[in-house]
């Protein structure tokens, strides 16, 4: 390489110097990260303590254990995310609120698994 | 290179997950800014980037086989930049924003021959064609090698090399004589469909 092209270069890298994030986006990005990471087993955790004193209700876990353990997880977590407030606004109570949730991801989760 | 061995849980793969976004928030949100022009929606992209990352990740890191992941995320950097331009009808905003605020040599004279000079290649790199741009953005502000960049475009490593080569030729055309007429754009080599797929 000449020096002239050599000296181009090392300006070029100068002008295109990294640029380094804005710290909040750093922080907001953890947080959604950690939330969307998170939000499954908490939902989860909450239905179980409300209704795992009836058997009947022991299929929805084990059916959420499944698809929290396949590959469409962070989908299903995502576009159930999405639809957090509409639910939220419809609930009544937390009870209602877990139910509502999980029917939802149940929902989700066929969706998804319907198309592959 | 020896096998990586793949995440064996949620937790796990959680875990390698954020590595990989601490690791290359700089580069991810450096691509875009370089890419869009301004803060705003570089920041936008950057959170987007990692969002659709997240969703796909556990199938990166399989069909990966050990390669890093940097060009992989780079890839979705520059299709949602691509789908940005497309769903909003615009073009890359002239200009860096900060371009004015480059840091430059100490002396009182270079610093305003060095700005100049740094501000002219910033506005030579938005005049070049996407694919050069994109090239030169990531091999010289992401520091990314042939084969990095290779991948990130769904090229071969010899067609890389050749758009890297024209790109830096181009831009030294521009900067040395802004006011010619561009250059009649030369076909690029074609993406390597086998690339193209991964």
């Amino acid at each position: 390489m000449s020096s002239g092209a050599a000296d181009f270069e090392a300006l070029l890298r100068q002008a295109l110097a990294p640029v380094d994030p804005p710290a909040d986006l750093a922080h907001r990005l953890e947080s959604t990260l950690v939330s969307l990471t998170e939000l499954a087993q908490e939902e989860l955790d909450a239905w179980e303590l409300s209704a795992m004193r009836d058997p009947r209700n022991w299929v929805r876990p084990l059916a959420a254990a499944v698809v929290g353990a396949s590959a469409g997880t962070a989908l299903v977590v995502l576009r159930v995310r999405a639809r957090h407030r509409a639910r939220k606004q419809r609930s009544k109570n937390p009870i209602e609120l877990v139910e509502r949730t999980f029917q939802d991801a149940v929902e989700e989760a066929r969706r998804i698994l319907r198309r592959r | 290179m020896a096998e990586e061995e793949l995440p064996s849980g949620k937790a796990d793969i959680d875990a390698r997950f954020t590595e990989l976004y601490k690791t290359h928030l700089r580069d991810v949100y450096s691509y875009s800014y370089y890419r869009v022009g301004n803060h705003h929606d570089a920041e936008d992209l950057t959170e987007q980037t990692f969002l659709q990352a997240y969703r796909h990740f556990e199938r990166a890191l399989r069909e990966a086989n050990g390669r890093p992941l940097r060009p992989w995320l780079i890839r979705i950097a520059h299709n949602l930049a691509a789908n940005f331009y497309r769903d909003r009808s615009r073009k890359p905003e002239s200009g860096i924003e900060d371009a004015d605020m480059i840091s430059a040599p100490h002396t009182t004279e270079s610093l305003v021959e060095g700005r100049e000079q740094l501000k002219a290649i910033l506005d030579g790199v938005e005049q070049l064609p996407d694919d050069r741009r994109e090239a030169l953005i990531m091999r010289f502000a992401l520091g990314m090698d042939n084969r990095e960049i290779a991948r990130a475009l769904g090229r071969t490593d010899g067609a890389t090399k050749v758009l890297l080569h024209r790109a830096i030729r181009q831009l030294e055309g521009i900067v040395s004589d802004p006011v010619a007429e561009p250059e009649e754009p030369r076909p690029e080599p074609a993406p390597d469909p086998e690339e193209a797929r991964r």
